[in-house]
């Protein structure tokens, strides 16, 4: 009795075998059209997506990295022409200073050797008049003194005299 | 290795022991009744009535009959109740005779099942003697048993010629129902990819089976398979949830052990078989019949090479139908123990244990789907490999191939 129902337990039995064939071929068909496709497609398609944000996002921060150190570039280059500027700007600035300088030296030069000249021009013209002028009085004041000096006898012979006594008659 | 050997070694003994108790426990029961074992007819009819009458009559119980009964399969679907008060939805029988194709409602039978309810279809008389069909005698024995019994030693064995039975039987009711439940869940979780987006998290039935479509994906078939697995993971899927989901059916109680059943594992298998021989490539048939070996151990290595075609998938059968089925058989032994001791009070014992195999094939029932999709993908794998012996490394070697 054992052994017989046993014996239905490890003989497959025909029935089965043909119904679990057909249940199996169909389920497998139905599924794989109908489920497994289009579940493993959109796992698929999701999987790609998480693996392209992440991409993508890997390539946004490259990018910002690129932006970031850019922006540190043009700053930098920013710097340096705002410093040349300046530094350009200093050096018209003494350049025209200097020129100013020198143009403005010469010209006081010129003034200065003018006027130096038209002094000495002035001072020899004085010079000269005044000059002109002492001959002038020297010549009146020798007349009015030769006059007065030889307005009487006496005074010529005194001078007659006077003139005797330096004169060494030797 | 040597904890693999250990646990290797704890497993057997404890198979070995389960094993034995139940071995036992039949011997036991047989020998209960040793007065009817007299081949005559006072022991058929007492052997035939089977557990139930037995039951009834306060006589002693062949727990291993019933176990036996409650594990096979079934021409209604027996919710509870002996005899003649079971409650049970009758089922369509279909058999091929003679005479073309009779259909009929297993409820016909009135219950029956030691051949005396003969059912006349197409000029052809069936009775039903062990959940098994058989052509009527034309007179009844003095039993009012229509078919011819003989018995030998403990077994009794039936004559008469048997009809093609294509019925649909429990384990063939429950597949039905287990494939609309299977083709219900996935083809809703398709349809919520497709209206929510992918973008979204999973919900719902989406969240709890996503994660297994991806274990079967990644670490069964591309794991397993390697390059080219994409090609097999709707088989595998198929597979992996067409075990998962009637081993879960089959524990709840008045499911059928359908997963336990040696005509639907032999079924998977042989799928296997085909799927991985028609994909086997010249590496794998070179590797069975040119083996990298002396040519004077060819004559012993082909043959054997030859038989593990066979073996492979001959495994993965008796696994599934072995397991499934002694979870079974334990914890309706296990019940048993009440009747047998025919005291209560083994009863905490009893639940104790049978709650403890319960949650252990909950694990099974997980396991061993795994455990058979991960072997076909083995199977696989080692027929559409490259060119290693093994077949084991084949992802590397791709790796390699792109390295140069």
């Amino acid at each position: 009795m054992n052994l017989f129902i046993l014996a239905s337990l490890i003989e497959p039995a025909v029935g089965l075998i043909f119904w679990t064939t057909i249940t199996f071929v169909l389920l497998l068909v139905l599924l794989g059209k109908f489920a497994w496709k289009p579940i493993l497609n959109a796992i698929k398609t999701r999987e790609k997506g998480i693996e392209d944000a992440l991409a993508s996002a890997e390539n946004a921060l490259n990018d910002m990295r690129e932006l970031k150190s850019n922006n540190e570039k043009i700053l930098a280059e920013a710097r340096a022409e705002r410093d040349n500027l300046l530094k350009e700007a200093r050096d018209t600035k003494d350049a025209i200073i200097a020129e100013a300088k020198a143009k403005s030296q010469a010209e006081a030069d010129r003034i200065m050797s003018s006027a130096r000249e038209q002094i000495t021009n002035e001072k020899n013209a004085a010079v000269a008049e005044l000059k002109n002028q002492v001959a002038t009085l020297s010549i009146e004041i020798a007349e009015k003194i030769l006059r007065s000096e030889l307005s009487s006898d006496d005074k010529q012979k005194a001078l007659v005299n006077n003139l005797m006594k330096d004169v060494n008659l030797n | 290795m040597t904890s693999k050997i250990n646990t290797y070694k704890r497993f057997t003994s404890i198979f070995l022991l389960i094993f034995s108790l139940f071995i036992g426990f039949s011997n036991n029961l047989s020998a209960s009744e040793p007065q009817e074992h007299e081949v005559d007819a006072t022991h058929i009819e007492a052997d035939t009535h089977g557990g139930h009458e037995a039951h009834e009559a306060n006589g002693p119980i062949d727990i291993s009959a019933i176990a036996l009964e409650h594990v096979s399969d079934s021409h209604s679907w027996h919710f509870w109740g002996e005899g003649h008060d079971a409650v049970a939805a009758p089922l369509p029988i279909i058999l091929k005779g003679n005479n073309g194709i009779a259909f009929f409602m297993s409820s016909e039978f009135h219950h029956d099942n030691e051949g005396k309810v003969v059912v006349e279809k197409n000029g052809e008389r069936f009775v039903m003697f062990e959940e098994k069909i058989y052509f009527a005698n034309e007179t009844a024995n003095e039993y009012g048993q229509y078919v011819t019994l003989t018995a030998e030693e403990k077994e009794v064995s039936v004559s008469n010629a048997a009809p093609l039975d294509f019925s649909i039987t429990k384990n063939v009711a429950q597949m039905f129902i287990s494939v609309f439940v299977i083709l219900w869940i996935f083809i809703s979780i398709a349809k919520a990819y497709k209206t929510q987006g992918v973008t979204s998290a999973p919900k719902g039935k989406q969240s709890f089976f996503e994660p297994l479509i991806l274990f079967v994906r990644d670490d069964i078939a591309k794991g397993n398979i390697g390059h080219g697995s994409e090609k097999f993971v709707p088989y595998l899927l198929t597979v992996f949830f067409m075990i998962l989901i009637n081993n879960v059916f089959g524990m709840i109680p008045i499911g059928a052990n359908l997963t336990g059943n040696i005509a639907f594992t032999l079924v998977l298998s042989v799928a296997t078989l085909i799927v991985t021989n028609i994909n086997g490539n010249k590496n794998y048939w070179s590797h069975i019949f040119l083996p990298h070996a002396p040519k004077a151990i060819w004559p012993i290595l082909i043959p054997i090479e030859v038989v593990g075609i066979l073996t492979k998938p001959f495994a993965l059968m008796m696994r599934l139908f072995a397991n499934m089925t002694a979870g079974h058989i334990i914890i309706i032994s296990l019940v048993g123990l009440i009747f047998v001791f025919k005291t209560i009070y083994i009863a905490p014992v009893s639940v104790a244990f049978a709650l403890f195999i319960d949650v252990l094939e909950c694990l099974v029932a997980f396991l061993q789907a795994y455990v058979f999709t991960m072997l076909t993908a083995l199977f696989i794998g080692s027929a559409v490999a490259d060119h290693n012996e093994d077949g084991a490394h084949n992802s590397d070697d791709k790796a390699l191939e792109a390295g140069h």
